[in-house]
């Protein structure tokens, strides 16, 4: 599904070797020289990473062949890959069809004023990040919303803001 | 061993109502007192308006028991497992007497969803106890031809469930005619639509009936190859399948050599979708197993001819794939006996919207809309007014409530300018807009636009700007007409279906519903009082009692009182925002 995801701004100061770009080694080893790597290699990147670093498309381009160019425009065109770092916990706000007539809009207004972000954005502690996704398939529950691989349904904005409240809760303890 | 069975339905939806700790609760207390019963796992069991879900089977029956918490998972244990005492008021469905849902699962006839709810989805065992891998071993045994099983597929009048109904065993024959030494078969499993979630269902379910399809599609075809092409969206999906792989790969299901046949080679590998809605086209989705964008390409040559690297492919969906085994066991007039004319067999829907019995549903072809809404969907949720039902997501359109009578096929489908699609039914009601709907589905196709047609990358943009002005109370006197025409041109000019289609629910909803859109247009105002902007909020002076909670809340200070006085909003100064209507305890704040 295409988000919308506010489009990272290329930071001077950006400290670029913060992260072990020697971890996509093996990932390089694995699907090097194999037909239609190129999706396998950016989400084993992402799944490593949480998004995929700058260095890293060099470093894939640099031992695979495969052009920077090519990459990047796969990188951009599914919804599934980042280009900067989310925060710790992803909300997923569904807006499918049926989340729609039931007013998931209710629910990413309360988030964006609880976590007090836009669509898109993370939190200033880098606790969550908020997303609109078109449809996560549990439609009779409608609203949905899914943080992490757990599924919340019939939703309030209120009991939104409280689940959310309640997951940092218990992970600052 | 115990004769008590308790089966926890364990779907996504039945984790997200809370089934998952109803399963802990129950294995807690088996544990805790040494209970003489079994816990077994399933999937989804359909019925999503009761989650979570839990069947007991004993001696005397099966109970399938719904809306069950962990205090109610308590109380079946003292009840019915140790005192053998039937919870009748939690019974949903069972063969021992009549409850109020008989008529969702009433005129159910379950082919597709023939395992789900029935067996452990991690569980081959469970499947071939239950006909599984029947198909594939008729075929060995009986030595039918791969010609013969393409033959069974055409008489049975099976056609394609993804959405656009091509026939199954024709578009077979395209590919078993293609000469190659590889050849490539396809399962989309990149469920999109917003509104359907029958896929989902299904491989969470009963993913080895969509493995043995895919490999009696092999067998037939001559293909080696097969690529499952899953959202990335579905984990527990992904799950069932990675395992359900293993587990027929050890069995000699899948491998070299299959089931003793010298040169049958298949094997399945599942490639992660990373969410695109293009991708469900099929040359799209081929390009995106390549390792590419996922962006049509122009047809011919056709995926039978060269497809997924170039060679002969054969794409079917996920819900087409599962009912391929059902046909081969049971034979193609029993399925084709189910159906109209044009449409054979079953299909499957999920309702979803405003209805009061959400679910997943499977009915034979040629039943009404309003058989399925009012009959197995029990209404509208609240017993508001039925408007309209949403069919085939995106590329679909809405069908009015005077249309309920329309059957469920093809062909009916297509004559309303909506099309059967996967079978998404999302169900509106009075309170529900119909240019906010449009706009909301063309918000979807302008995001999902690959970018490759102009048409499509632009005009859905254009269209949906106007839509948007329309909500806002500026819309012009030639709107509609200028969304016809873009809707033409953009069908028109677009290569692959998601552009063909995007202009639909526009359309569709400019058809039947052309007195909303001039209400919004001409009158400034939204009749289902959705449109934030359209709308007047007042002050009811009976309902009033000054408590001032209003006036406080409102960000642009537009209204004014007194305490204990009747409050006033100025016009002029109010934003439409809704605090005020939200934040009222006295139902004091009218919307016109």
């Amino acid at each position: 599904m295409r988000i919308r995801r506010i489009k990272p701004e290329p930071k001077v100061d950006e400290v670029l070797n913060d992260v072990d770009i020697s971890l996509i080694d093996p990932l390089i080893e694995k699907y090097a020289g194999k037909k239609g790597n190129m999706i396998p290699l950016l989400q084993g990147t992402q799944a490593l990473y949480g998004y995929i670093p700058g260095e890293a498309f060099k470093k894939i381009s640099e031992k695979t062949g495969l052009k920077i160019s090519d990459m990047y425009g796969v990188a951009t065109f599914y919804a599934q890959f980042r280009l900067k770092p989310a925060g710790k916990n992803i909300i997923k706000v569904c807006h499918g069809t049926a989340c729609h007539v039931q007013n998931a809009n209710e629910i990413t207004d309360a988030l964006k004023e609880s976590l007090n972000v836009k669509d898109g954005e993370t939190t200033s502690d880098g606790f969550y990040t908020l997303e609109s996704v078109a449809c996560l398939g549990c439609c009779s529950l409608a609203p949905v919303m899914m943080i992490g691989e757990e599924t919340f349904g019939k939703l309030t904005g209120k009991e939104a803001v409280k689940i959310i409240k309640e997951i940092k809760m218990r992970e600052s303890n | 061993m115990s004769t008590t069975k308790v089966i926890v339905g364990l779907g996504s939806c039945g984790i997200a109502a809370g089934a998952a700790k109803v399963y802990d609760k129950l294995n807690a207390l088996k544990e805790a007192e040494n209970l003489d019963f079994e816990i077994a796992k399933t999937s989804c069991i359909g019925m999503c308006y009761k989650e979570p879900l839990v069947e007991i089977i004993d001696e005397s029956g099966s109970f399938l028991y719904g809306g069950i918490d962990e205090s109610k998972a308590l109380e079946l244990v003292e009840k019915h497992i140790l005192r053998h005492e039937i919870v009748k008021d939690y019974v949903v469905k069972t063969d021992l007497f009549d409850t109020e849902e008989k008529d969702f699962y009433g005129n159910q006839v379950k082919i597709c969803l023939r395992n789900c709810g029935f067996i452990d989805p991690e569980s081959i065992d469970e499947y071939e106890k239950r006909n599984g891998y029947q198909a594939i071993k008729k075929i060995i045994n009986d030595k039918i031809t791969g010609e013969e099983v393409i033959k069974t597929m055409i008489d049975s009048g099976l056609r394609g469930r993804g959405g656009g109904g091509f026939p199954t065993g024709m578009k077979w024959r395209f590919a078993a005619n293609s000469k190659s030494d590889e050849k490539y078969i396809i399962c989309n499993a990149d469920e999109g639509d917003p509104g359907a979630f029958m896929d989902r269902s299904v491989l969470e379910g009963d993913p080895h009936s969509v493995l043995e399809g895919m490999i009696v599609g092999a067998y037939a075809i001559g293909a080696n190859h097969g690529v499952i092409y899953c959202r990335a969206e579905y984990p527990l999906a992904l799950k069932r399948l990675y395992n359900a792989i293993k587990q027929a790969t050890e069995k000699g299901y899948l491998g070299k050599n299959i089931l003793g046949i010298e040169g049958f080679n298949f094997d399945i590998y599942i490639k992660e979708g990373a969410g695109a809605f293009v991708c469900g086209e099929e040359t799209a989705l081929m390009a995106s197993v390549e390792g590419e964008r996922g962006m049509p390409r122009k047809r011919p040559p056709f995926p039978a001819e060269s497809g997924l690297w170039k060679k002969p492919t054969n794409i079917n969906n996920v819900e087409t794939w599962a009912l391929v085994p059902w046909i081969i066991v049971n034979g193609a007039e029993a399925f084709s006996k189910y159906g109209t004319q044009g449409s054979k067999g079953t299909k499957v829907f999920a309702l979803a919207g405003k209805i009061k019995r959400g679910g997943l549903v499977e009915v034979p072809m040629g039943i009404t809309i309003n058989e399925i809404i009012f009959k197995l969907g029990g209404g509208i949720q609240n017993d508001k007014k039925f408007k309209a039902v949403q069919l085939g997501g995106p590329s679909g359109g809405c069908i009015p409530s005077y249309l309920g009578n329309t059957i469920v096929d093809y062909d009916s489908v297509n004559a309303t300018g909506a099309i059967m699609g996967s079978g998404g039914m999302v169900v509106m009601d009075e309170t529900t807009c119909m240019v906010d709907v449009a706009k909301f589905f063309l918000d979807f196709t302008r995001k999902e636009s690959c970018g490759k047609c102009t048409f499509c990358r632009v005009g859905t943009k254009r269209m949906l700007e106007i839509l948007e002005r329309i909500t806002l109370g500026k819309g012009k006197e030639d709107d509609i007409q200028t969304l016809e025409e873009l809707a033409v041109q953009i069908k028109e000019a677009s290569l692959c279906g998601l552009g063909q289609t995007a202009p639909n629910p526009v359309l569709t909803t400019i058809k039947y519903f052309r007195d909303e859109y001039e209400a919004h247009i001409f009158h400034k105002k939204c009749p289902a009082k959705v449109c934030k902007e359209l709308l007047t909020y007042t002050v009811n002076a009976e309902n009033c009692n000054g408590c001032t909670v209003c006036a406080k809340n409102c960000p642009t200070h537009a209204i004014s009182g007194e305490r204990k006085q009747i409050h006033f909003i100025d016009q002029d100064l109010c934003i439409h925002c809704g605090v005020c209507y939200s934040k009222c305890k006295f139902e004091a704040i009218e919307i016109e």
